[in-house]
Order: structure tokens, then C-alpha cells, then sequence
């Protein structure tokens, strides 16, 4: 509480310097972005995504962090961005994992092994 | 906080409770003071932005899916979406993000005519990313890529192609709806705070004006890798 | 022992002050006062009204289907009017009576009052989502004129996308706009009841009301936008002809199901989390004893919210999703029960020992309590993997979610209208029409949806009106039980508008409770209390005497200094 009240009472001015420095980051993130993206993985070409997302992830958070002033905001703040991503990646991941789990081959069950064992070693 | 309530008490209790309206400043009548005012306004934001994560979420879920499911058409389509024009409106909503935190800043210290200068700046780079969003749309419907009835599409996977324009119009479309919503609201922040509305001691408004901003360029910040540059690696050009 | 020390509350006698000379009620007449007004207590009664009238709408449809079964041949209406009659019956009471009804109505009155606070934290943006549902309601109406509409509540495609012949975009925008009253409603409650406390009111002494509407705000602020979204791609599909859920053009009608559900299923804690809030302070009432287990039954709100949004795909079992991710829902779903259980033996053991007295609203809570645990446990059946597949689809699931929805969020509601009517209105209701409407209703509730279990077993499905002759009893004995029911939401009108003028002054506290609304007076004033109050003690302590005395201007006592309630 004392802590909000100070927060507000005589705002917490932060540097332009970090502004800028923040900006700096975001354009490099940027150049980064479009340039991981054109490069050629060859093989691990499945790591664009991946990599996109990283990247992008990594822009975000300075974003929230410095320009949305939650490095000087409440804990209350924190717990509200860790909830909007926490719901946001199970629904997403829920889903998107019904659609890969389709495609899924049921494992053997462990009756059919066992019958199916003993015949093949009868064969041998 | 027993001292914060003393004099609203003495007052409802003497029933000389004022109607405490805008025009007696900018707390209103049942806050106790302004931090409690400022915090409230702030959290109440954050729970709107919660509400806007889960809609892009819910967006991007089923494009998620479906590009799980037609990797191959989405990376075609996404080939054919300009890759230089979406660079700059990154770059552009990058600078348009930095003045809208130094407007907020210049609120911070009261300086009225920084903080104009600064909004109008976040406007116009706004403006040109929405302008150059609208060429890109342009583009698209001579190419017959505007999902609908005059869709054109040559290929083995015409309707998935299809598919992933209809995610692009969507998903670029409601975020286009954020920016001019944002820059509606700010023309009218511009106005106030060339009436000298806001200073160090008032701010709010502009705070959150900031804090909308910077989530709808976040939202972009995932948009542009996973519309613009789905189809960059795959080698096949515009 | 302690309880049986605790002062009865039974032969009290008529309260003998006056209504207070100005209230919410009466600072201000005429039309504009309340369409514009930022009051949170009359916000409220524009939600109340309606609400109910949404109610009579629903009902009517109800009524409609209910005549239809009564014979198996389907000679009141065609197959097509059917579909439209129990669609609208669906959407009208799922989004706007029974989402809304306590959070907009109760949550809205009462959640400032018990917080200590003059208002909600954003008083205009309350008064807009009143405003939003009220259009939302209008284009829902709309669509009943342009013909109904005939997916089903749940909007599945193709139904509502390929195969739509109804109103469907009329109905959808209505509900689209609809959630933005909830998402609005949701804000504001969690933000008022971080910030806007009293001094001396921490966490651990909150009214479980409050804790049931902050687990009800966080499901509208994370939910509602994804089926705000879910009903926009059909706008899309539609409007576009892209095929997002069309398979013939390479999309998938089950994502669309995953979007609904993933709101849809929290939707139900939405409805009856805040109707438990009523239960823990109705039941401690009328026990007259401290609530038992208090950090159990508010951490357990907190526990059905958050798990309630893992355990959506028990909805799309025999959809064709995967059966592994079948496999996990099925078994969160099992978990969910966990919290409902711990409320409800919570509250048997506030009853335990207790000094139970009948009065209306303890009959409504006894209604619930029953009512909702079979419907819960019912629930059991349909979240198991093997019996879902066979009672999927079928009256066994409509008298499921009915025994919750009617049977817990219904019940619930009722009991919070005959809780908080006096310090509404400052007037009491017929005690005497009060216990009969309740017992009718519980009579009629019973009656109407236990045979559907039964039909449901022996493989009705839902949504035909054709059905074989030997199914014919059943079908009757429920038509009945519907009737009963009617009866029994109508009586209470009756009294209750009747109580306005004629019922008798019940005071600033006419059952006795605890609770910072019932410190005030009734109906209370236009800034809720004449002092901010100052808590200094747990909520539910009925080990004392509580009066039923007057309240007047400036008699409170003064705010001792007492350490700042934490903000955060
Ligand atoms: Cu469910």
C-alpha cells in the first residue's frame, strides 16, 4: 500500500536513457527477427517457429517490463500478466494438443504383447 | 488510512457532504484520495488487457490449429504477404511505442508541451502503419487475395490458402480496429492536455492510454513473425 | 456448548422504527435518475427488472416445450419451430438471466455495502454494461421476431455456419455484445474489491459473497473474450464464406467447440459460484453460527475457478477429439468435483449443531443444497469417459445441468431475493406465500427434471419432439412438475410486488445477520453508510446479540484508529 501511494504520489521517473535503450533493443530484436527468419537452417529449418516466437517473447518483456512501467508496479500486476499468459498457453496448448494427439498410434496394449510374444517365439 | 477517512467522515456525519464532482477536480466522490483513484484505474486496465490477451489468444489458437493442420498452404500464403512493408510498420509502431513512453514521461514531469508534441508524434506513426497497412490491403484485393467472393487462387490448395488470408484479414484487421480506436481516444487526450489538464499530479488517463498502446504494438510484435515471415524461410518469393 | 448458547432469534417482534426519511430510493425521481444514474444499489434494480423480464421470456419458451412433450407425436408444432423454441429457451436463460442474475443484481448491490465502500470502483462503467446487455437483449429479441434462430444455445457449427437457415447473426451479435455487460461487470468487482475495502477489512475477513464474486469476475475477465472471439470467426466464416470451421474447405468444426467450451464450461461457475456466496451467508444466518471451515470454503471458490477452465473438452467427448486429451479432461473434470464437495460439507457442518430456523431464504438454501448435489454428482457420470458415450446427448444431461443451473444458480438467486428484498426495499415479504413458493418450487423442480434423468438412462435424446410411446408417463409426470414450477415463480412476484406498499417496515436488520449491509439502513442511503464503518473482527460471528434497531444520521460510532486495511 505505502509502496503504491509512494509510487503515485511522486511518480518514478525513469531515465530517458533506458527509454532509448529499450527502443535500441526492440530495433535489434527487430533486424534479428526478420533475419532468423530468411536464414537458411537447412535441417533444422522446424526451428523458425520456435525461434520467431523466442524472439518475439524476448520483445514483449521489455516492452511490459519498461515501457508499461511494470518493473515499478505492484506485485498485484505481475500475478495479473502471469494469469492473461498462463490461461492464454492452456488454451492454446490444450487444444493444439488435442489436434497433434489425433494423429497419435494407440500403443500396443499389454495383453495383446503378451499373447502375441509367446506365439512368435513358438514360430522360432 | 484512519487519517485519510477523518475529514470524510466529519463531513457525512455534519451532512455537509459535497457533491464531489468532476469540476471539484479529478477525484471523484467515492474514492478517498488519489492514489486510490490512480491505482484503481490502473488495475482496472490491466484486467481490460487480460480480457484483450485472451481475445488475440483466441485468434491465435485457431490459427495455430489450422496452420498445424495445413502447414504447407500457410507457408505459401504467408510467401505471398509483403515482407519489407511489414519490416517498416514494425519499425514504425516500435518508434510510435517509445513516444508514446516518453509522452507519458513528459506528463510526468509536466511538460504540457513535450507531452502534445509527443502524442501527436505517437499519432502520426500510428497513422503511417494504418496507411501502409492499407496499401498492403490494396495490394491484396488487385491480387484477388481478399478472402470472399472474388478470391482467386491458382494451386492444389487454393481453399487453405484461402484459409490462411482469412486468418491474415482478421488478425491484421482487429488489430488495425485497436490502433484507430487508440488514436481516437488520444486525439481527445491531445485536446485535454493542451487545456493543461495533466501533470505531474494527474496523469492517469495518459498512463493508460500508454498502457493500451504498448499491448497493441505487442500483439504486432507477434503478428509480424507468424503472418509475415512464416513464408520468408521457406525460400519461395513473392 | 457455545452454539447452543448463541441467542435464538425466533419471536422477534415486528420492528417498530419508520423507513428512513431519504434513500437510494427516493433522492431522485423520474426516468432520468435511473437511466443515467451512476448508483451501484440502482444499477442493480435496473438489472433486476430486466432480468425478470428475460426470465418470463425463457420461461415462456420453457412452457412451450414442456406442452410439446407432453405427447410422443409432435402435433403442437414442426420439427423446425421446435429447434427455435428450445434454442431461444437456452439462450435467453443461459446468457441473459442466469450469467447476469446474482453478480449484476446482488454482486452489484451488495458487494460495495459488504466491502464498506460508497460504490463500485468504476460506477460509469457499470452503468454501461447495463446498457450493453440491454442492446445485446434487444438484438437476442430481435431474432425471436426475425424468426428465431435453431442451432441450439451453443451455437455449433455447421449448424450456425454451412447449414445456418435462422436468425443466427442477429442472435450472435447479441450475445457477442452481451459479454462485454460481463467482462465490464467481472473488472469491476475484482478492482473494488482490491482497492475499495473498508479499513480493517483484510482478505481472511471478506464475506464469502465476495470471494464467490471474485472467483466468479476472474472467469468473466479470461473467458468471456475467447467466445466473444469464437462467435466473431462464425461472423467471419459467414460473412467470408472462408471455411474456418467448414471441412469441406479444409477447416474443422470441433475447433469451434474447443473456443465455446473453453468459455462455456467456466460459464457454469459464472452462475453458480456467486449462488454458493448466498449459500455461506444465508446458511450461517439461519444457523445462527459462525460459518464453518471459512478459508476452506473461500479458497475452494478460488480452486473451482482456475480448475474449472481445464476441464472444457468433457463436452466433445464422442466429437471425434483426441482420446488423449479426452483421457486428461475426463480426469480433471473428476477433480473439479473436489472444491463443489468441500463447500457442501462445509456447510452441513455449519449446520451441525446449529440453530436452524425455516424462515424463506433457508428453505431456498436447503432447495439448493440438495438440489445441487445431485446434480454434481450426476455430473460424475457424464465426466467418466465410458458412460458419457451413452448418455451423451441424451434428457440425462438436461436434467443434469438443470438440477445445477435451476437447482443451484436459481435457488440461489431466489434465496438472495427473499435474503436482501427487506434491505432492498426496507419492507417485508408474506412469510407464510415465501415457505409455500419455495416448497412448491422444490416440489415442482423435482418433478419435472427427475423423470428426464430416468428417460435420459433409458436413451431420449435432447432436442426431438417425436418420441416412442412408452416414454409417454414420464414426459407427462414432467409437464406437471413444470407446471408446479410455474406456479411457484409467479407466487413470488405476486408477494414481493405486494410487499412494496403493504408489507410490514422490516428495519436495517430484520433476520439478525452479520455483515456490513445490515448496518445500515433499510433501504439504505444514497452513499450506503452513513459513516465509512471499520472492521474489526471475523465475518459470521453470530456468538453475540444482534439487533434490530435504528439506525439514524450521525448516532454511529466514531471510527476508533485502527490499522489500515492492506490495498493490495
Ligand atoms: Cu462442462
Amino acid at each position: 500500500m505505502s509502496h503504491d501511494a509512494h509510487a503515485h504520489d511522486e511518480p518514478h521517473i525513469v531515465p530517458l536513457s533506458i527509454y532509448l535503450a529499450i527502443f535500441g533493443a526492440l530495433m535489434i530484436g527487430t533486424a534479428l527477427t526478420v533475419w532468423v527468419a530468411v536464414f537458411d537452417l537447412g535441417e533444422y529449418s522446424w526451428l523458425h517457429t520456435p525461434l520467431a516466437l523466442l524472439i518475439a517473447s524476448a520483445k514483449a518483456t521489455l516492452v511490459v517490463v519498461w515501457f508499461m512501467h511494470v518493473k515499478y508496479g505492484s506485485r498485484l500486476v505481475w500475478i495479473f500478466i502471469f494469469a492473461g499468459i498462463a490461461w492464454f498457453l492452456v488454451l492454446i496448448g490444450i487444444t493444439v494438443g488435442d489436434y497433434v494427439g489425433r494423429n497419435w498410434e494407440p500403443a500396443p496394449n499389454a495383453w495383446q504383447a503378451a499373447v502375441e510374444a509367446p506365439r512368435s517365439s513358438e514360430l522360432g | 488510512m484512519s487519517q485519510r477517512h477523518g475529514p470524510v467522515t466529519a463531513a457525512v456525519i455534519t451532512g455537509s457532504m459535497p457533491e464531489m464532482d468532476n469540476d471539484h477536480g479529478p477525484l471523484q466522490h467515492h474514492f478517498d484520495d488519489m492514489a486510490q483513484q490512480n491505482e484503481s484505474a490502473a488495475l482496472g486496465m490491466w484486467l481490460f488487457l487480460l480480457t484483450e490477451v485472451m481475445f488475440f489468444g483466441g485468434v491465435l489458437t485457431a490459427y495455430a490449429v489450422c496452420r498445424y493442420l495445413f502447414h504447407d498452404a500457410f507457408a505459401e500464403g504467408a510467401s505471398h504477404l509483403d515482407v519489407q512493408m511489414g519490416t517498416i510498420n514494425t519499425i514504425i509502431l516500435i518508434f510510435s511505442s517509445l513516444t508514446m513512453a516518453l509522452a507519458v514521461r513528459a506528463a510526468q514531469m509536466s511538460k504540457t508541451k513535450l507531452l502534445v508534441g509527443l502524442l501527436i508524434a505517437t499519432m502520426v506513426f500510428g497513422g503511417a502503419f494504418l496507411v501502409i497497412k492499407g496499401i498492403e490491403y490494396e495490394h491484396k484485393w488487385v491480387e484477388h487475395h481478399v478472402p470472399g467472393k472474388y478470391f482467386q487462387y491458382d494451386g492444389p490448395m487454393a481453399n487453405q490458402v484461402h484459409l490462411f488470408f482469412s486468418f491474415y484479414f482478421t488478425m491484421t484487421g482487429i488489430h488495425a480496429l485497436h490502433m484507430i480506436l487508440g488514436i481516437g481516444w488520444m486525439i481527445w487526450l491531445t485536446i485535454r492536455s493542451w487545456r493543461g489538464d495533466f501533470s505531474a499530479a494527474y496523469f492517469s488517463p495518459i498512463e493508460m492510454t500508454g498502457l493500451y498502446w504498448h499491448f497493441v504494438d505487442i500483439v504486432w510484435i507477434f503478428l509480424f513473425p507468424l503472418l509475415y515471415l512464416f513464408g520468408a524461410g521457406a525460400g519461395a518469393g513473392h | 456448548m457455545s452454539e447452543q448458547a448463541a441467542p435464538r432469534r425466533r419471536n422477534r417482534g415486528r420492528y417498530e422504527g419508520d423507513v428512513p426519511r431519504e434513500h437510494y430510493l427516493n433522492v431522485a425521481y423520474g426516468l432520468k435518475s435511473w437511466l443515467l444514474t451512476v448508483d451501484h444499489k440502482r444499477i442493480a434494480i435496473l438489472y433486476l427488472l430486466s432480468i425478470t423480464g428475460f426470465f418470463a421470456i425463457g420461461g415462456l419458451f420453457a412452457a412451450i416445450i414442456r406442452m410439446e412433450l407432453m405427447t410422443p407425436t409432435g402435433d403442437l408444432m414442426s420439427s423446425e419451430v421446435y429447434n427455435r423454441v428450445f434454442t431461444l429457451h437456452g439462450v435467453v436463460m443461459v446468457f441473459f438471466f442466469l450469467i447476469p442474475s446474482i453478480p449484476a443484481v446482488f454482486g452489484n448491490f451488495f458487494l460495495p455495502m459488504m466491502i464498506g465502500a460508497k460504490d463500485l470502483a468504476f460506477p460509469r462503467i457499470n452503468l454501461a454494461s447495463w446498457y450493453i446487455y440491454t442492446i445485446g437483449g434487444i438484438f437476442t429479441l430481435a431474432a425471436i421476431i426475425a424468426g428465431g434462430v435453431d442451432t441450439g444455445w451453443t451455437f455449433y457449427t455447421p449448424y450456425s455456419s454451412t447449414y445456418s437457415n435462422s436468425a443466427v447473426a442477429l442472435t450472435a451479435i447479441g450475445v457477442f455484445i452481451n459479454g462485454f455487460s460481463s467482462i465490464f461487470t467481472g473488472l469491476n468487482f475484482i478492482v473494488s474489491i482490491h482497492k475499495m475495502r473498508a479499513p480493517g477489512l483484510t482478505w481472511m475477513r471478506l464475506p464469502l459473497f465476495v470471494w464467490a464474486h471474485y472467483a466468479a469476475s476472474i472467469i468473466m475477465i479470461l473467458g468471456t473474450p475467447v467466445v466473444a472471439i469464437a462467435i466473431f470467426l462464425i461472423a467471419v466464416e459467414r460473412l467470408l464464406g472462408v471455411g474456418i470451421f467448414d471441412p469441406a474447405l479444409g477447416g474443422d468444426p470441433i475447433l469451434y467447440q474447443h473456443l465455446f467450451w473453453f468459455y462455456s464450461h467456466p460459464a457454469v461457475y459464472i452462475m453458480i459460484l456467486p449462488s454458493m456466496g448466498v449459500m455461506s451467508e444465508v446458511i450461517a444466518c439461519f444457523s445462527r453460527k459462525r460459518i464453518f471451515g471459512y478459508a476452506f470454503i473461500a479458497a475452494s471458490s478460488l480452486a473451482i475457478a482456475v480448475v474449472g477452465f481445464l476441464v472444457w473438452g468433457h463436452h466433445m467427448f464422442v466429437s471425434g477429439q483426441s482420446a488423449y486429451v479426452s483421457m486428461v479432461f475426463s480426469v480433471l473434470s473428476m477433480l473439479v468435483a473436489v472444491p463443489s464437495a468441500v463447500k457442501v460439507f462445509n456447510w452441513l457442518a455449519t449446520l451441525w449443531r446449529g440453530s436452524i430456523s425455516f424462515e424463506t431464504p433457508m428453505l431456498y438454501a436447503f432447495g439448493f443444497l440438495g438440489l445441487f448435489t445431485v446434480g454434481g454428482l450426476t455430473g460424475l457420470y457424464l465426466g467418466t469417459l465410458a458412460t458419457d458415450v451413452h448418455l451423451h446427448d441424451s434428457y440425462f444431461i438436461v436434467a443434469h445441468f438443470h438440477y445445477i443451473m435451476v437447482g443451484g444458480a436459481v435457488m440461489g438467486y431466489l434465496a438472495a431475493v427473499h435474503f436482501w428484498w427487506p434491505k432492498m426495499t426496507g419492507r417485508m415479504y408474506s412469510e407464510f406465500w415465501g415457505r409455500l413458493s419455495a416448497g412448491l418450487l422444490f416440489i415442482g423442480f423435482n418433478l419435472t427434471f427427475f423423470p428426464q434423468f430416468l428417460l435420459g438412462y433409458m436413451g431420449m435424446p435432447r432436442r426431438y419432439h417425436f418420441y416412442p410411446d412408452e416414454w409417454q408417463v414420464l414426459n407427462v409426470l414432467s409437464t406437471a412438475g413444470a407446471s408446479i414450477l410455474g406456479i411457484a415463480y409467479l407466487i413470488p412476484i405476486i408477494y414481493l410486488v405486494y410487499s412494496l406498499r403493504y408489507g410490514p417496515i422490516a428495519g436495517p436488520n430484520p433476520w439478525h445477520a452479520t455483515g456490513l449491509e445490515w448496518t445500515t439502513a433499510s433501504p439504505p442511503p444514497q452513499h450506503n453508510f452513513e459513516t465509512t464503518p471499520t472492521v474489526t473482527e471475523e465475518p459470521y460471528d453470530y456468538s453475540k446479540a444482534i439487533e434490530n434497531v435504528a439506525i439514524t444520521p450521525g448516532a454511529g460510532p466514531e471510527s476508533p484508529p485502527s490499522p489500515a486495511a492492506p490495498r493490495s
